[in-house]
């Protein structure tokens, strides 16, 4: 064994520099000058101060917001500390009353709307942390949020569509809203009326 | 499927089939020891390090030598991650004074790890330093990943020279493969990650002012701290609130790249691949998919190669793809489709099952992620696999059943795969009543006797120990979901961990001693319960006289051989396995549709 152990003791040794400190430590360097505000958790930051990252979503409850995923993180929803999904399976009841209770949720917020709800609205996503809704589900919450905001619909409704993303390339993933920054956009558009 | 889907199916196969040609060629050179004809300054610090370790480069191994040398490398990997685990509270860069891991969680992590497997009981965001995420994990990312490839690398000569007693130095190839190919493209890889949105950073988690207030409910604890229960036994919640959010942050890009390059899938986070700050854009998720089944499809290649026909290697890659269109295929199929207990509640059943997928994503993007990282033996997950539907669900379960051949892991798919192409020689020659030869050797009993061995322990492991876990209380205790679905966690976890997949129906809570312990040794024997007979069939193909071919040899480069192939491989696959997959996600499937 003699023969076997210096050499895969010191490789070993060798080869963890390299892959485990060295390589990490390039890494950051390079990005901490090519892509400070990535390499940091890509912060929003309003007079100063942050409120939050564009990548990480936010629990958002109030009807004069529009709301984001259902999370499944616990205790609380959109723990950054434990990213996670429900994990619940298709037959398992808990998803079907989980569902009702957010389609309930939705239908309270807003009595007038007889619309059917995008589904992404009603399900867990597969982080907690999803920080987007589709186009559909942010148009279905176009007449609370204007209604409650004292705003015309079209007013919203252009807000919505200046947030929206297509397919990025035309190609890869799916349309969809970032509900962090349509909000504070919605708050910022609120604050500027006269 | 929708066209959508169809059109993102043909643009990655076309985009990998373009990448994999001058990859496969590129491994074979530096295989060959030709890096510095690529990379002038390698060759320096390459010889240095060799002075430095004590290894003499042009002295090579026997399979035994070289078997040996891999398992001390491994094991080497395996205590560091342990020791790491274990003391990381009193090492530096834990800025969040993460405490050291239970005993069985870290021997889980630590084997789970240096088997390329990956699969994770823990949750990294809330357990790990900083320290052990880079210079445990990452570090075991890179080396499983060579462990992988040298291995193959050391088949494919077997096949290609002939009465030779040695197949390689298995220090030399794990250096070659970690600086000249690993090192170099995660470099590149992780600053366009970066790029993306994926974080790399030392800082400490961030604490932010949330716009809204988050109401919810915890459990009610008294003056002990103990949750307290109402008189049925149920905890008693009451309701909390916050309006503060915390970000957490990590080098996560330097990892993330050669978790996904090296077919590893272990996630800096709980939550992998469906992270945004692991996988911050639909961009990063294609490339991630494409990283997962590049070395794979590249080994193909160097293989075909090596052996001095390329068409031996192109019939192998032909065969992988024709397999991974057909469950690709299926698994965006399922996934398209709502889930029909929903279809009262006033939803919008057209956008498919979108519980535990992420909407930057969506549906095709998700079912393909989940095809390739269960068909390699990647593992990161960038949707809840135990939220897809039934049949969904069956797909990932399946592809692992497949044992992890259809490009499968860096290296280990490969090998699998030339152990099944042997198999399927063997079986072609009993059917034709002639020895059985594969690229010009004899293939006889004590190779058939590796071959059965390599093929057959991974399903023994599952089946025994999915067996064991059904059967007891710690076992049964783990499950979230009632019914067959239940079933199915059990089955799949330890369908993972034998094939060194590392992906989970997470909803299993597999951070007990119980699935510690024996998911633990269930990775560590699926992987080198494997290699040790890939790498003893290598030293005995080595030592063989090569053979011309004659009238009676069947030809392996042909479509006759793909589909002979595609049989065997399925064959094997569904005689392991139907009884328990009947078991699991069909029954479900059935429950599911009846009330139609």
């Amino acid at each position: 064994m003699k023969y076997l152990l210096r050499p895969a003791l010191s490789l070993f040794v060798l080869l963890s520099v390299i892959t485990g400190i060295v390589y990490p430590l390039v890494v950051t360097g390079i990005s901490r000058v090519l892509f400070p505000d990535d390499a940091a958790g890509s912060l929003i930051t309003v007079a100063g101060k942050p409120v939050g990252s564009r990548l990480i979503g936010q629990n958002f409850a109030n009807p004069k917001y529009f709301w984001g995923r259902p999370s499944a993180t616990s205790p609380q929803p959109y723990n950054g500390m434990a990213s996670s999904g429900s994990n619940l399976g298709s037959l398992n009841p808990a998803l079907v009353d989980a569902i009702k209770g957010r389609v309930a949720a939705l239908k309270a917020a807003d009595l007038y709307n007889g619309g059917s709800i995008p589904l992404d609205l009603v399900t867990a996503s597969g982080s907690g942390l999803d920080p987007h809704i589709s186009p559909a589900a942010a148009v279905y919450q176009e007449a609370r949020v204007a209604r409650i905001r004292g705003l015309t619909p079209d007013a919203v409704h252009a807000l919505v569509e200046k947030y929206t993303e297509g397919r990025q390339w035309g190609l890869f993933g799916d349309p969809r809203v970032n509900v962090l920054e349509l909000n504070l956009a919605l708050d910022r558009l609120v604050n500027q009326r006269p | 499927m929708t066209a959508h889907a169809w059109l993102l199916l043909v643009v990655y196969l076309v985009v990998l089939l373009i990448l994999a040609k001058p990859l496969g060629m590129y491994i074979a050179h530096v295989m060959e020891g030709n890096a510095s004809i690529f990379l002038p300054f390698g060759s320096k610090t390459e010889s240095l390090l060799y002075q430095l370790c004590g290894i003499k480069p042009d002295v090579e191994m026997s399979w035994l030598r070289y078997a040996l040398a891999i398992l001390l490398f491994n094991a080497l990997g395996a205590l560091t991650v342990y020791a790491l685990q274990r003391l990381q509270l009193w090492l530096p860069l834990n800025p969040q004074a993460m405490a050291n891991v239970s005993p069985d969680s870290s021997f889980n992590t630590a084997l789970s790890f240096a088997t390329n497997t990956d699969w994770q009981g823990y949750a990294g965001e809330s357990t790990m330093s900083y320290l052990t995420q880079m210079s445990g994990l990452t570090v075991q990312n890179f080396f499983s990943a060579a462990t992988g490839i040298v291995v193959v690398i050391a088949l494919i000569r077997g096949f290609a020279r002939h009465t030779a007693k040695s197949i390689g130095n298995a220090w030399v190839d794990l250096t070659r493969i970690t600086m000249y190919v690993l090192l170099p493209i995660s470099l590149v890889y992780a600053v366009f990650l970066v790029g993306q949105g994926t974080i790399q950073n030392f800082d400490a988690y961030k604490n932010v002012t949330t716009l809204d207030i988050a109401h919810y409910d915890v459990p009610k604890l008294d003056a002990s701290g103990q949750p307290v229960k109402d008189a049925q036994g149920n905890t008693v919640m009451e309701p909390a609130t916050t309006q503060t959010e915390t970000l957490p942050m990590g080098p996560v890009a330097s990892q993330e790249a050669i978790k996904m390059l090296g077919t590893n899938g272990g996630g800096f986070f709980n939550a992998n691949s469906a992270h945004p700050y692991e996988n911050p854009t639909p961009l990063t998720n294609f490339v991630q998919m494409l990283s997962i089944f590049l070395i794979p499809a590249a080994l193909c290649l160097s293989f075909g190669r090596m052996v001095g026909d390329m068409r031996q290697g192109w019939v192998i890659l032909i065969t992988m793809t024709v397999l991974f269109l057909v469950m690709a295929f299926l698994a965006i199929h399922f996934e398209q489709q709502a889930n029909p207990l929903f279809a009262h509640l006033g939803v919008d059943m057209g956008a498919g099952n979108m519980e535990g997928k992420e909407v930057r994503f969506g549906i095709a993007d998700s079912g393909l992620f989940a095809t390739i990282t269960t068909l390699a033996s990647c593992g990161a997950v960038n949707a809840m696999h135990d939220s897809f539907m039934p049949m969904g669900g069956f797909v990932p379960l399946w592809d692992m059943m497949l044992g992890e051949v259809v490009f499968g892991g860096v290296g280990s798919g490969l090998y699998g795969m030339l152990v099944f192409a042997v198999m399927a020689v063997f079986i072609a020659g009993l059917m034709i009543g002639r020895t059985p030869e594969y690229l010009g050797k004899k293939i006889e009993s004590f190779e058939m006797k590796m071959v059965s061995i390599a093929i057959l322990v991974t399903p023994l492991i599952v089946l025994v120990g999915t067996a064991t876990a059904v059967m007891s209380a710690d076992g049964v205790a783990g499950i979230a979901n009632p019914g067959a679905h239940g079933f199915s966690e059990i089955l799949y976890a330890f369908t993972s961990a034998a094939n060194n997949n590392g992906s989970a129906f997470a909803g299993l809570s597999a951070n007990t001693p119980f699935y510690n312990v024996l998911l633990g040794i269930a990775v560590w024997f699926g992987r080198f319960g494997v290699i040790v007979p890939v790498l003893a069939l290598a030293g005995s193909l080595a030592a063989k006289k090569r053979i011309a071919p004659g009238a009676g040899t069947m030809p392996t480069h042909g479509p006759l051989f793909a589909v002979l192939l595609i049989g065997t491989v399925v064959l094997v696959g569904a005689l392991n396995y139907v009884p328990a997959l009947a078991l699991g996600p069909v029954v479900e499937h059935l429950m599911l549709f009846s009330g139609h």
